[in-house]
């Protein structure tokens, strides 16, 4: 079997010293998690290793910790693939795993950081219980399939913390919710028994740390190890408060996500120059001369005035903006009218496999968001084909 | 220092104590709960396939209940399980009223899947994340009624407090996070910590199911039932032991040997894989001893042959465990399984509304014996238990505390457990370690007191558990330090597990028969006319456990010959 070189980030806020690498070599099979090295130091050397774990399969979220600079769980993260992402070796022949703290959470003890002072306290921020459409049924309330289904990717969140410890959003805004706690607030969202979508998106639009506070870097997405895509829940939750509820919030996020897309609408490209203008003057080409996109863009001149001087912007694209090939302008504006001509909007789902054919070897996560509008729908649930399983992946820039 | 004071304090935050909490705050108390993990991280997150109840039209109470009192070997008391099935339509409600996002059929209403031992489909279920789902949903409900509900989330407890009288009053635990001891004043005690399935090893269960709360119960003179009955589940996998729920089998896969051949023809010739679990592990144990298993020591589990889609909408998590732990896709092959440690039926003897044998201390969950599962559990009947009975041991409670005053056990009560926590921490090096004490027994348990038993194997399973019994004592520990100590709390832990498995070894060696999960290769049959009684286990100072006897409850059902 294979010698790992497994560093653990030791820390005891009682000993008066300050944080240190504790090296270990260990023994055992790269299929073996990085759980079972840790485990194995604590059984066989060092009772002291703090970190908390119970399950082993990766259900109880205990175990979340970085792993080589990527945060998982170490129960069911391989030795190896964890050391296939380092490429420097560290000087030592052996594979080395460095394993730490999980990030944006203050440490309490080596391994083991405190989620009630940042996760949990998030959680509690969205109203994490259902608030019952009335009047309650006497007995089950009559729900499409799909639309558990659907919910059924957030409910498999574990609370691991994972995703919230590499949001970068939350890195500079302590006080975003974050990818968590947004996640669970669109199983509600979707949940059709909830009575109180419109006032939970708007609660969640109008926080200034809310849901326009996202960055779309995908940490998260990348960080979760339930397949939870915590952004694409908060990406869902956008549509549905700007597109469905028609909310306008306060802190433009909105407005300014659509000037995104109506830009590359009109130009095939983003337009930077337009983009504050249009997110709050309006979206055409006139918006730069509203009184509110006035007074922003004289707000925005230091930041202007250096860029112009460095080259970065040039006057004549502030004014007109880029020019693509007609052709390929024409290209941009089809994917426009086809998505947007859809009857349905389509929603990734992990839980809905719309695929089943055989020479596909990885789950395709594609499913139609039935009951998207919340009222039980009547029609029987039904299956996105192949086809459209296939398209659904570009919904996903659709709000970018 | 103030003692926090309740009229209820539940120990264990698993699905029975967050819904022994929530039905005690309904009923006007006020409630402290209490857990050695974060509540979400209680072992019922691991319950993956579903929930039984008769509450389609077409389904009756009584079909429930007759599948049980079955599949426990008639070893079940049929009051309780009457009362848990009867009450079991109104819960699956509750819960869905509650928020849990059941799984629907075509029509949008509650959606059912099959499952073992069971004549009817009427297993409810969300994914195969069914406890999961529970859990999290009753932890919403909990964060809903914080101003009802004291949570202390990581705190571990170490006594269960008795006034004069023996009743119990209260409880000492530790703050794991600054390792602060206080007590903890309370009119009624529920105990919902959960089973002792790491007394094995192998088991399905987490690292924190370590038998505490029956062991706390039993050293204060509460009486232990049912012991010797411990589930294995069929379908482990090879290796590490993980959980394959038993959902699979009930969304159709098969169960094949190394020959290919669908061998529970022979040993259940209708109900095939959905027999009940002793009846299916027994099969599959067999076949492997007789030499039709595969080298690893496994039968095969073929999920094939249920159709891609259906595997990847309702079975994800065995899909990723497939993937993460066995590295085998199960969509597109069978998978090595075998039986494996997962339940322990038994546990502290109580009357359906929770209350042991100790006035004020309740039970509910695994921790628990009611006994409704008797010799063998059905699948799908466990989480019912948690939630019934967890319910009701609330309310009892509940009601009991509302005439009664608040016990006042000072502060410095702590200070025994101070002192004994500080001597463990200070004990010499030298002995051996917790963990080679725990693998010891986890070991010897699973050779000798597993799917197959004989008095030999027993008493040797015995004689290795006096030893480390004695042993435990001096075991080594590293962690001098004060916060998040987990070393500590593991050797106190090992004490439990070793009275655990103590208690299931001479319930095991005094059944001369086999019944449910006790299949004794000396006594290989039932023998009701000595037989159908429990064993209940009580402590005798530092000694060989006290065994005496109590009937079965039988109402409707009388004792047959049991098939499937």
């Amino acid at each position: 079997m294979p010698e790992y070189l497994l560093k653990i980030r030791r820390y005891d806020p009682t000993s008066g010293h300050a944080a240190y690498w504790d090296e270990h070599a260990v023994e055992l099979s790269g299929s073996n998690s990085v759980l079972d090295a840790i485990l194995k130091v604590r059984d066989e050397v060092d009772g002291s290793v703090g970190i908390r774990c119970s399950c082993q399969q990766a259900i109880c979220g205990s175990c979340g910790v970085r792993m080589n600079g990527k945060p998982g769980l170490a129960c069911n993260t391989h030795l190896q693939e964890a050391a296939d992402r380092r490429h420097d070796g560290d000087g030592d022949a052996r594979p080395v795993i460095e394993v730490e703290p999980m990030g944006n959470m203050p440490v309490i003890r080596d391994l083991i950081v405190d989620m009630d002072a940042v996760h949990w306290k998030k959680i509690q921020r969205v109203t994490p219980y259902l608030i019952n459409q009335e009047p309650i049924p006497e007995r089950e309330y009559i729900v499409p399939h799909d639309a558990m289904v659907d919910v059924t990717q957030t409910m498999a969140c574990i609370q691991c913390g994972a995703c919230v410890s590499d949001c970068l959003s939350m890195e500079i805004d302590p006080g975003f919710i974050g990818p968590a706690a947004l996640s669970k607030a669109y199983r509600f969202v979707g949940d059709p028994r909830d009575a109180d979508h419109f006032e939970r998106l708007k609660d969640l639009s109008e926080d200034p740390h809310g849901l326009y506070d996202c960055t779309h870097c995908f940490n998260c997405i990348d960080a979760c190890p339930k397949g939870v895509a915590p952004m694409s829940q908060i990406m869902r939750l956008r549509r549905k408060a700007g597109t469905d509820e028609e909310i306008t919030d306060r802190n433009n996020g909105n407005r300014h996500e659509e000037a995104f897309s109506t830009l590359v609408q009109d130009y095939g490209l983003l337009n930077e120059a337009e983009l504050l203008p249009r997110s709050w003057g309006g979206n055409s080409w006139f918006g730069k001369f509203h009184p509110d996109a006035g007074r922003v863009l004289l707000k925005s001149l230091p930041a202007i005035i250096p860029a112009v001087l460095r080259g970065k912007v040039s006057p004549k694209i502030a004014m007109f903006g880029h020019k693509l090939a007609p052709d390929d302008l024409q290209a941009v504006k089809k994917i426009f009218t086809k998505v947007e001509g859809r009857d349905q909007r389509i929603e990734l789902n992990l839980y809905v496999s719309g695929n089943d054919s055989d020479d596909d070897p990885t789950p395709v996560a594609v499913g139609a968001a039935a009951g998207e509008d919340g009222a039980p729908a009547d029609k029987s649930p039904t299956f996105p084909g192949p086809g459209e399983a296939s398209e659904s992946a570009s919904s996903e820039s659709e709000s970018a | 220092m103030a003692v926090p004071s309740h009229d209820v304090l539940i120990i264990g935050a698993g699905l029975a104590g967050q819904r022994a909490a929530i039905a005690a705050a309904q009923t006007g108390a006020t409630v402290a709960i209490i857990s050695k993990v974060h509540p979400v991280r209680s072992h019922s997150v691991a319950a993956a396939g579903g929930i039984n109840a008769a509450l389609n039209p077409e389904d009756t109470w009584e079909s429930h209940a007759y599948d049980t009192v079955k599949g426990s070997d008639y070893l079940g008391d049929q009051d309780a399980i009457e009362i848990m099935c009867r009450e079991a339509p109104d819960e699956i409600l509750w819960l869905e009223h509650a928020g849990v996002t059941f799984h629907r059929d075509a029509s949008g209403h509650l959606g059912t899947r099959a499952f073992g031992g069971a004549s009817a489909a009427r297993t409810y279920y969300v994914a195969d994340i069914t406890g999961h789902a529970l859990l999290h949903v009753l932890y919403e409900q909990l964060m809903k009624h914080s101003h009802q509900i004291d949570r202390y989330e990581e705190w571990f407890t170490t006594d269960l407090l008795q006034d004069d009288a023996g009743r119990c009053d209260g409880a000492i635990c530790r703050n794991l996070r600054d390792g602060k001891v206080e007590v903890f004043n309370a009119k009624a005690v529920i105990l919902a910590s959960g089973g002792a399935g790491q007394a094995y090893k192998p088991t399905t269960n987490g690292l924190i199911v370590t038998g505490d709360g029956i062991a706390q119960a039993y050293r204060i003179g509460a009486k232990l039932m049912d012991m010797e009955m411990i589930q294995y589940h069929p379908t482990t996998l090879a290796g590490n032991g993980l959980l394959i729920t038993e959902g699979a089998r009930g969304e159709g896969a098969w169960l094949l040997n190394a020959e290919g051949e669908r061998f529970m023809e022979k040993y259940a010739p209708n109900k095939l894989e959905l027999a009940s679990r002793d009846v299916v592990s027994r099969a599959e144990q067999t076949e492997i001893n007789e030499g039709r298993g595969f080298p690893d020591g496994t039968v095969a589990l073929d999920i094939t042959k249920v159709p891609r889609r259906r595997t990847l909408e309702a079975l994800r998590e065995i899909v990723n465990i497939g993937r993460d732990f066995a590295g085998v896709d199960i969509t597109r092959e069978p998978i090595h399984i075998h039986p494996g440690q997962h339940y322990i039926m038994g546990g502290v003897k109580t009357d359906v509304d929770g209350q042991t044998t100790i006035p004020g201390l309740y039970a509910a969950g695994e921790v628990a014996c009611v006994s409704v599962h008797g010799g063998n559990r059905l699948g799908a009947n466990s989480l019912l238990d948690t939630l019934i009975f967890g319910r009701r041991s609330g309310q009892h409670a509940a009601q009991q505390a509302s005439h009664m005053n608040m016990p006042t056990t000072p502060a410095s009560r702590a200070a025994d457990t101070e002192q004994r926590i500080r001597d463990i921490i200070n004990r010499p090096a030298g002995g051996r370690r917790v963990s080679a004490i725990k693998d010891e027994l986890g070991e010897t348990m699973n050779k000798y007191v597993a799917v197959f038993r004989d008095a030999e194997g027993l008493e040797q399973a015995h004689e290795i558990i006096r030893r480390l019994k004695e042993e435990a004592p001096s075991a080594a520990i590293d962690d001098r330090g004060s916060v998040f100590n987990q070393d500590v709390i593991s050797a106190i832990e090992l004490g439990y597990m070793l009275d655990c498995a103590e208690a299931t070894v001479v319930g095991a060696i005094e059944r001369t028969e086999s019944r449910g999960a006790q299949f004794r290769t000396d006594f290989p049959t039932r023998n009701d006319d000595e037989w159908l009684k429990h064993i209940d286990i009580s402590v005798n100072g530092a000694d060989v456990p006290k065994v005496s006897y109590s009937e079965v409850t039988i109402t409707r059902w009388q004792p047959q010959e049991r098939t499937y």
